[in-house]
């Protein structure tokens, strides 16, 4: 299978006063397309960072990433953008739906940005898949928690994205509810036969993932293959 | 990556306008009040720009009603035979008049008044008419030898059409009242109002007398095809060496029309101030609005959207509410200038006709979106660079290119603010004046916030109760609205406390000590043998004769050896011209006074020797006028005897104290047996004496001309009034303008004071308490806010007063008494009104409206 996300030898610094933090180092690993990928470490320990710089929100400062064939270090940030969004989708913790447009309009955007026709009704069926058809002209601030999960992951899948990055996509839902919406999110994963990177200190979640990479003090301290009982 | 390109290209404005409405729907509220804050900037900047437009063309269209001919004649003496043969050569006056000022006597009342007479003589005016009641009138007063008398004057004396008016010697039947003429200013009617009567009477009035101020005007109509530019090229350089002059209708009405243009203009600034404080205020507005979508931006960069396409969606809010700012502005605008014939309508002599146009339409939307988007730009700008990593986690720090685009932005609006207020006042130096002004009032307001947020900082009163230290920490809690109210505030109690001081040191300079030292009536054209009658019929009334002062009336011959006929035709010469044409009232006396101080050479008292020049003391901007220093001499033709003088001291006259000053100045023994009259001033205790006086002395002596202080004094607190009113009238714009920006800043930092009242009461604050804390930090800002405008203004008004008026400054305690604790309130009341719901309501409520 071909590697859709590539990354040798990264690492990345903040600074923070005077100081020079580094929150990633020597990290190097690789997933082949259709995998799904759990990345998980105690707080702190770079998840999200590394979540970050794979998904090309942020820039590295040493070592390579290669996603979806595109070298992230040697593009832009608008040609990033257009990678995100042909090749892209995110799952956020905290949903990150736009407040100021219904559920509707929330997963038409990425459909709309690539000038998609039919990006209204593409993004029905999904919310109808999602089980809110009857929730799409609702803001999200009309809607629960999980619902609100359920319309960023139509959205996430809405323009067919070859890999999908989630970060804690149910730490801010009780357990019944997230376990529902990991469900679906898995079960629209088989469908679409997207790579999933998912970031989450729940290990159950994690263990549901082919890969898991464990991360501690910004380094990775093991990357294998869940043996599934 | 060229599906890069496609793919941009692909993501077309449809998506971007689409974007940007569903975007703005849930903050329409928000966003109106962003509209709002520049409508008024724009309506009042439309309104007067559209107007001025009006006056222009109502001056253009009408400037031979205002003349009432084509053209005319006029000299301050009785023509000569070289002047009257050239109005012969013109086909001859169609019309003549004589003007002059005197006083009047009403037997009805038993009153008197200083006016204007005017004898006319054929059917003026040509163009335009006579306004009078009964509209027959100003065809029939010459017919059945009436006068026709100034409105205002029948209306005060409750005169009518029938009653009679003694000019001089003669009396006349009134037969009708005067409501406006073409020659007449309003201006100058409030002081001499108007009375017109046929011209042959003026002789046998026996007003003309030595030393009367006369005007002599000879009106013509010309063919149509005349060419009134080549005419007046023809004949006004032969008239200029005769002491006499041409005017043509365009002329007359091209001088109205620059005198109204600069209080235009000066109106235009005043309302250019309201729009700059409302964009302030959008400024302000937008950089807390994009401050919360930032975290929509990083999203929308997640999903795939670039930078351009973000900050486009912005922009396009941006602008479109600038367009329906503009469009409301001039629409308002528009309404607006409907008032102004009526605020205006004191000063004005014509009739403005109001028309609506498109271009004043543009001018506010392109004010509208051009002035929104520079005051917007910088803080759109932070959607540009914000990164997509936002969504993940808060990135604090500000780019560097952010900040260098923020100054270029800054340098951006400066420019334009130049070009602006140089478009209006068409003076390069004037606009720069008036940026550097505004730059240093909002740089000192916004300073002043700065160091008071420090300075709380630094020297925070921790001993303080919780409720002072809670509204003390509000004033410099991130997305903080002190600078902007602060500026809010500020500006517009700075407006009006400047309108008030100025106001304020005209009027200081018209005020007349009560003791009876000063005089207060003052007796024009007393005649040598007049004199003495007046004296001993004042005198014994306990009415002190307080100056005596000799008038003996010249012209210039030569100066330093040139003579002035020479000089007139001299095309070159940078020398002041009037100076050449001019009848000098000159007095003579061993003394200063007190609104002279000697400036270079030695005051001569008398002169003692004959043989030489005779020793004269000039004022400063006669001596600069006339490009003479000390040593210099000057032969005046004292009514055709020729006097060498020679400059031997310069004087600083305060021309504005109310005095009777001079700008030449003679040493006694030399002016004594020339023909002269004389000014006579005295003190009279109260008004019903001054008016018993006038009656009596008009009775006696017609020609003498009495002007009483008080009258004038209350005809130019009137004037005064008037004008600031209407000044006043544009500083409401900037005033409502500031209260827009500041509910506008109340409603803004709503958001986050409703996050920590929440807090509060979930630990246990009560309504009272939070309604405290928000009431004192109200009350700090409008006190720190008011009180520096008013600084600031007192600052600026010692400036006017030093730099500008010459004068001296006290302030008057009515800002401090009344603006600030008045304004304060203001502040307080619109930050509470604003606040009421947050105040209110219970903690779960406001989260669930407010925050939903």
């Amino acid at each position: 299978m071909a590697k859709i996300l590539n990354v040798h030898n990264l690492k990345k610094t903040y600074k923070s006063g005077d100081r020079e933090l580094t929150v990633l180092d020597e990290i190097s690993f690789a997933i082949e397309e259709g995998d799904t990928f759990a990345i998980v470490g105690p707080s702190g320990s770079g998840k999200t960072t590394l979540l970050g710089l794979c998904a090309g929100l942020d820039q590295i400062d040493s070592g390579t990433i290669e996603l979806c064939g595109s070298e992230l270090g040697t593009i832009d940030e608008d040609q990033r953008a257009l990678l995100r969004n042909r090749h892209v989708g995110f799952i956020f913790q905290d949903f990150q739906l736009l407040p100021t447009l219904t559920a509707l309009e929330n997963v038409s955007v990425p459909l709309e940005l690539q000038s998609g026709k039919n990006a209204g009704i593409k993004a029905r069926e999904l919310l109808g898949k999602v089980g809110l058809a009857d929730r799409i002209h609702h803001y999200p601030s009309q809607l629960s928690g999980g619902e609100q999960q359920r319309v960023a992951l139509a959205r996430a899948f809405s323009n067919s994205p070859s890999i999908l990055f989630a970060d804690e996509p149910t730490g801010n839902l009780d357990e019944e509810t997230g376990e529902k919406v990991v469900d679906l999110l898995f079960e629209l994963n088989k469908e679409a036969g997207t790579t999933l990177v998912i970031v989450t200190h729940d290990l159950e979640l994690a263990k549901k993932n082919q890969h898991i990479l464990r991360l501690k003090g910004g380094k990775i301290v093991a990357n294998g293959n869940i043996v599934l009982s | 990556m060229n599906d890069f390109h496609v793919y941009i290209r692909k993501t077309n404005l449809n998506w971007l306008v689409r974007m940007a409405f569903r975007d703005g729907r849930a903050s329409s509220r928000r966003l109106v009040l962003f509209m709002a804050s520049i409508v008024l900037g724009i309506a009042a900047v439309v309104s007067i720009q559209s107007f001025s437009e009006n006056l222009k063309e109502s001056i253009q269209g009408q400037s031979k009603a205002l003349m009432g001919a084509d053209y005319l004649i006029d000299s301050n003496q009785s023509p000569n035979e070289t002047v009257l043969s050239i109005i012969d050569s013109l086909g001859g006056a169609q019309a003549k008049e004589v003007k002059f000022v005197s006083m009047a006597a009403f037997p009805k009342g038993n009153t008197t008044k200083l006016i204007q007479v005017r004898g006319i003589e054929g059917d003026f005016p040509f163009y335009g008419e006579l306004e009078t009641t009964p509209e027959s009138a100003g065809r029939e007063y010459a017919r059945e030898n009436g006068a026709l008398v100034d409105a205002t004057v029948m209306l005060q004396f409750q005169l009518q059409k029938g009653d009679s008016i003694k000019i001089g010697n003669l009396t006349f039947p009134i037969i009708g009242s005067l409501k406006s003429a073409p020659g007449s200013t309003a201006i100058s009617a409030s002081v001499a109002p108007p009375v017109i009567i046929p011209y042959h009477f003026i002789e046998a009035t026996g007003l003309l007398q030595k030393g009367s101020r006369v005007g002599y005007n000879y009106y013509f109509t010309a063919k149509a095809d005349t060419d009134l530019d080549k005419l007046y090229q023809e004949v006004d350089p032969k008239l200029d060496l005769e002491n006499a002059d041409m005017d043509t209708h365009v002329q007359t009405s091209q001088r109205l029309g620059r005198r109204y243009e600069n209080v235009g203009k000066f109106l235009n600034l005043v309302a250019f101030i309201a729009l700059l404080l409302g964009c302030v205020g959008i400024a302000s507005s937008v950089h807390i609005y994009i401050k919360e979508k930032l975290k929509t931006v990083a999203v929308l960069k997640c999903l795939g959207a670039t930078r351009k396409q973000t900050f486009l969606i912005y922009l396009i809010q941006i602008i479109t509410l600038g367009f329906i700012g503009g469009l409301l502005g001039a629409l308002a605008g528009l309404a607006l200038q409907q008032l102004f014939p009526i605020i205006f309508q004191e000063f004005l002599p014509f009739e403005v006709q109001v028309t609506l146009s498109a271009q004043p339409v543009i001018l506010g939307l392109l004010l509208g979106i051009s002035m929104s988007v520079l005051f917007a730009l910088s803080p759109l700008l932070g959607t540009w660079y914000v990164s997509p990593l936002q969504v993940l986690r808060i990135q604090e720090g500000v780019n560097t290119k952010f900040r260098k685009m923020s100054v270029f932005v800054m340098v951006l609006i400066l420019i334009f603010v130049y070009l602006f207020s140089f478009w209006l006042l068409k003076s390069w130096s004037l606009a720069l004046a008036f940026v550097l002004g505004i730059v240093v009032t909002f740089s000192v307001l916004s300073g002043i916030a700065t160091l008071f947020m420090k300075f709380i900082k630094k020297f925070f009163p921790s001993s303080w109760g919780f409720i002072a230290r809670q509204s003390l920490l509000n004033l410099y809690r991130p997305n903080n609205q002190t600078m902007v109210l602060i500026l809010a505030i500020g500006v517009g109690t700075f407006l009006i406390s400047t309108l008030y001081f100025t106001k304020d040191i005209l009027l200081a300079k018209t005020t007349l000590d009560e003791s009876n030292q000063n005089p207060n009536i003052i007796l024009l054209d007393v005649q040598t043998q007049q004199k003495e009658d007046i004296v001993n019929s004042l005198v014994p009334k306990g009415f002190p004769i307080i100056d005596n002062i000799p008038i003996v009336t010249m012209r210039l011959h030569s100066i330093k050896g040139r003579e002035i006929n020479d000089m007139r035709s001299d095309s070159v010469t940078t020398m002041n011209k009037w100076i050449l044409y001019h009848e000098f009232r000159v007095t003579y006396r061993d003394s200063l006074v007190a609104s002279e101080t000697l400036m270079e050479g030695e005051w001569v008292a008398e002169n003692n020797q004959i043989d030489k020049p005779i020793p004269i003391s000039l004022s400063d901007n006669v001596a600069a006028d006339a490009q003479v220093t000390l040593g210099d001499i000057i032969v005046f033709n004292v009514q055709g005897v020729l006097m060498e003088t020679v400059v031997s001291s310069i004087r600083k006259v305060d021309w504005a104290r109310m005095q009777l000053n001079f700008s030449i100045v003679f040493p006694k023994g030399v002016l004594e047996n020339a023909p002269q009259f004389n000014i006579l001033t005295t003190n009279v205790g109260d008004e019903s004496s001054s008016a018993q006086l006038q009656r009596e002395l008009v009775r006696r002596f017609p020609n003498v001309s009495i002007i009483d202080l008080r009258q004038v004094i209350t005809i130019i607190e009137g004037i005064l009034d008037k004008i600031s009113w209407a000044i006043n009238f544009m500083a409401l714009f900037s005033i409502f303008t500031g209260i827009i920006v500041l509910i506008g800043s109340v409603r803004n930092s709503k958001y986050q004071r409703i996050k920590e009242s929440v807090l509060l009461r979930t630990m246990g604050a009560r309504s009272q308490q939070i309604l405290k804390i928000t009431a004192l930090e109200y009350l700090y800002l409008g006190v720190l806010g008011s009180s520096t405008g008013i600084l600031l203004s007192l600052l600026g008004s010692q400036l006017l007063a030093v730099f500008v008026f010459e004068t001296s400054f006290v302030p008057a305690m009515e800002p401090f008494s009344i603006l600030l604790p008045g304004i304060t309130l203001l502040v307080l009341a619109i930050g509470l009104f604003n606040s009421r719901s947050v105040i209110r309501s219970s903690p779960l409520q406001v989260l669930r409206k407010e925050m939903g």
